[in-house]
């Protein structure tokens, strides 16, 4: 064990952290019992857009549900058995296979019989989503079904057309919606919950950045349950309002220099999903005096930034900061669409030198010593161009390993030779 | 000269690489090699420039594993494996519309490391049951002319367009007109030859490619089919030119009567529409295809037009095969084995990888094709 050199505390915002998250996977349950609605779609989905048909609306988002399903696994052994049995192959998207498995088995994680959703709302931004939904859909007995789609290039050769594409398939949603639930569309709320989720989203930036300090205030898996506000409810104004305050929080421990883990003296940081149920190696990493300052992922699948004046990486000014008033549905989704396009973790899809670069960047600005890549055998599309980052950054002369797994099927994890590989690492660092 | 109707399609498709050297050197034309059948053909080729379909060589290697990771599928590995040792060195330029994540990696591992005059990425969308659809690839076409154009430094005109489509809706129809033969009790030709003849058309100059097809047709309906048809099969799933598990298969006196493949009745089932605006018609096309399963979406399209497929074409027992780890297949083939089991067409599945296992296949194909057997009595 290194020896301690900062000042630890635990972060005062973690009980309502928990009782946020806590309260998302209730509020879906009980939705009916007010009167209310459930949607159900993906944590990319524009999860703004249904806000429209009021505040009774309540959504379970996938990814975070199937990494919920992952951590206990038992129940996602339950889960893929559950699925592999209807002749869906074990190599799909593991977190697809713990939502449908969960509604095969009619088991709800947090206890209780599978709430089904009255519409299923996503985005297709990988080959499995759009399908995630189509086969959910079937497998519930028939849900009414939405999905945009956003396939339209990375954001830097966004243009007009290509926004049109998602902004008119967003306003025949509307009007689908409308359709499906009965209800009047109000545009008011959504416009609220554009407003709110540019503010949940660049408050996240703004508190990844400040893990830039050394020590790191944050370690990555404190983050992963910091970072799951967003992907569950990155449109509502209590995420908005949470982050600001683990920001004023991540600020103060900046100020007065204390560290996630007291004894840092190494950092590194890694990538895609981690495999849910052996996040012990994280802690494992602590022993050695390594910290995950955290990834591309954990910053970037919710964080929105921009490139400062001074070149450095920061949070993205929010429209509500430049002045921009949103008057109209279009323009909302206007605004929305463009924000959600220069998401980090979307541009890696067309190009892995854009993914390759943002990392080279973290590398440089988070001050990290090492880069270790989670060949992730359970999410195909954020492992896309894994090995092309590898090689890039090698290439940059950054120290970097790489260990296979699985974020959601504990099946294809080894934890003792994946331990054995960090050992290997850790000694090439230096910090063994 | 009868048993010999197709060898024209074999040798073009076992020398596709010479084909396109003789073709460059013949012509002085640019040859642009495109990763996925949604690729608007008739654009390239309306710029004079041979669009030739990448694929793999169906042969072990490992120059690919510090580029994919190995979750991904064999085709998309096998594809720059291709690009990698220099198989393609005739290429000015690749080119991709955008479809599954598997052959979107291929292609930007070969954009980074196989040097090269032009690439280009078309963001086709996957989105293709909305309305909204057909616009928006209109104006991502003609993004994708005018890049085209400056690369060719010719401007493409209506005129082009116009026998460019001539020329491709004519290769469909034609290859239409053959596969009419294969509804027939013994069909005239095999699945094997079927194949060759499409993914031939992937490679070779259209307007060559409908000569050869004339001439097929002339002498095809009195073609003398020396053999029984045997079980009608239907083969489908993820890209397949495996031409050595089609021969073995026919081999045990089966057939293949129809297939829904991008190497096959996908990549030429529907006909670009004349509208005044070229553009337009082709976008359309491309919209209105047989999907592959990565855009068939939120409906499942495929469904009742692979079922009308069996049906057409007589069909008894269907083979769904799989390149390993493909997940827009791996999300369809649940629904479609029930969907033809439902209406009485047994099936059975397998995984393909680089090189199939023939005489593991071989057993596990013929188990199944016994079960088409009447039973027979003990005594």
């Amino acid at each position: 064990m290194a020896e301690k050199r900062y000042k630890t505390k635990p972060l005062d915002c973690w009980n309502e952290a928990k009782q946020l998250r806590q309260n998302y996977y209730e509020n879906f349950v009980k939705a009916h019992e007010i009167g209310g609605v459930r949607w159900a779609g993906g944590a990319w989905s524009f999860s703004a857009v249904p806000a429209g048909l009021g505040d009774d609306i309540y959504s379970l988002t996938g990814e975070p549900y199937g990494a919920t399903v992952a951590y206990n696994k038992d129940f996602a052994e339950e889960c893929h058995e559950a699925i592999e049995a209807k002749g869906y192959a074990r190599d799909l998207c593991a977190y697809m296979r713990n939502y449908w498995g969960s509604i095969v088995l009619n088991k709800y994680v947090w206890g209780g019989e599978w709430p089904k959703p009255d519409f299923l709302w996503t985005t297709h931004i990988c080959c499995s989503h759009a399908k995630w939904y189509q086969v959910a859909g079937e497998l519930e007995g028939g849900i009414p079904y939405f999905c945009v789609d956003v396939s339209v290039g990375p954001y830097n050769e966004v243009n007009e057309r290509r926004l049109n594409y998602i902004v008119s398939q967003m306003i025949d949603g509307i009007e689908w919606m409308e359709k499906v639930t009965g209800r009047k569309y109000d545009d008011e709320k959504l416009i609220q919950a554009v407003y709110n989720e540019c503010r949940a989203t660049s408050l996240w930036a703004e508190i990844c950045t400040l893990n830039k300090a050394v020590p790191a205030p944050l370690d990555e898996k404190t983050m992963y349950s910091l970072y799951v506000m967003g992907t569950l409810m990155k449109h509502r104004k209590e995420c908005a309002d949470f982050y600001e305050k683990l920001r004023d929080e991540v600020k103060e421990r900046v100020a007065n220099q204390i560290a996630a883990v007291g004894n840092e003296r190494f950092r590194v940081m890694t990538d895609t999903q981690p495999p849910w149920a052996f996040l012990e190696l994280w802690r494992y990493l602590q022993e050695y005096g390594v910290v995950s300052i955290g990834s591309l992922y954990t910053f970037g699948l919710i964080g929105i930034f921009e490139v400062k004046e001074d070149g450095t990486w920061g949070p993205r000014t929010t429209p509500q900061e430049q002045g921009i008033e949103i008057e109209t549905r279009e323009q909302a989704l206007r605004v929305l669409a463009e924000w959600t396009l220069s998401r980090p973790e979307w541009q890696h899809f067309y190009s892995p030198e854009l993914k390759s670069d943002m990392m080279k960047r973290i590398v440089k600005e988070w001050h990290v010593d090492g880069v270790m890549l989670h060949y992730n055998r359970g999410c195909e599309g954020l492992s896309m161009g894994i090995a092309e980052n590898k090689l890039a950054l090698k290439e940059a002369g950054i120290p970097v390993m790489h260990f296979e797994g699985n974020m959601g099927d504990e099946r294809e994890f080894d934890l003792e030779r994946t331990r054995a590989e960090i050992d290997a690492f850790l000694e090439i660092l230096g910090a063994r | 000269m009868q048993q010999n109707l197709f060898e024209k399609f074999h040798e073009w498709y076992e020398n596709r690489h010479e084909y396109a050297r003789e073709w460059k050197e013949k012509t002085r034309g640019k040859v642009l090699g495109y990763f996925c059948t949604y690729a608007p053909e008739e654009l390239i080729y309306a710029a004079g420039v041979l669009p030739v379909r990448i694929l793999g060589s169906h042969e072990a290697q490992s120059v690919t594993e510090p580029h994919i990771f190995a979750m991904f599928c064999p085709l998309c590995r096998d594809c720059l494996a291709q690009g990698l040792q220099g198989r393609y060195d005739y290429l000015d330029g690749i080119m991709i519309a955008q479809c599954c994540l598997h052959m979107r990696q291929a292609f930007t591992s070969w954009r980074k490391h196989v040097p090269l005059d032009y690439s280009y990425y078309l963001y086709m969308p996957h989105g293709v049951q909305t309305p909204r659809a057909y616009p928006y690839l209109r104006g991502e076409l003609a993004d994708f002319k005018k890049s085209l154009e400056e690369w060719t430094g010719k401007k493409i005109t209506d005129q082009d367009l116009d026998h460019a489509i001539e020329v491709y809706n004519e290769n469909r129809h034609l290859m239409k007109r053959v596969y009419e033969f294969r509804k027939e009790r013994n069909p005239k030709l095999m699945g094997l030859e079927a194949m060759e003849m499409v993914v031939s058309s992937q490679m070779i100059d259209k307007e060559e490619h409908n000569q050869a097809l004339k001439e097929l047709l002339k002498e095809l309906p009195e073609r003398n089919v020396k053999r029984e048809a045997g079980t009608r099969l239907m083969i489908l799933g993820s890209e397949d030119d495996d031409t050595e598990f089609l021969r073995m298969v026919e081999s045990t006196g089966a057939t293949f009567v129809i297939e829904d493949h991008c190497t096959g009745s996908r990549y030429f089932w529907n006909e670009v529409v004349p509208q005044k605006d070229r553009l337009s018609a082709i976008a359309a096309r491309y919209i209105d295809r047989s999907p592959c399963p990565s855009k068939d979406w939120p409906e499942r399209t495929r469904l009742p037009h692979i079922l009308k497929l069996a049906k057409d074409y007589n069909v008894e027992g269907a083979l769904l095969i799989q390149q390993k780890f493909c997940d827009p297949h791996e999300l369809d083939i649940p629904a479609i084995r029930s969907h033809l089991e439902k209406n009485g067409i047994p099936t059975y599945f397998l995984e393909f990888d680089v090189t199939v296992p023939v005489g593991q296949f071989k057993t596990r194909v013929e188990a199944f094709l016994e079960t088409f057997q009447l039973p027979t009595d003990l005594f």
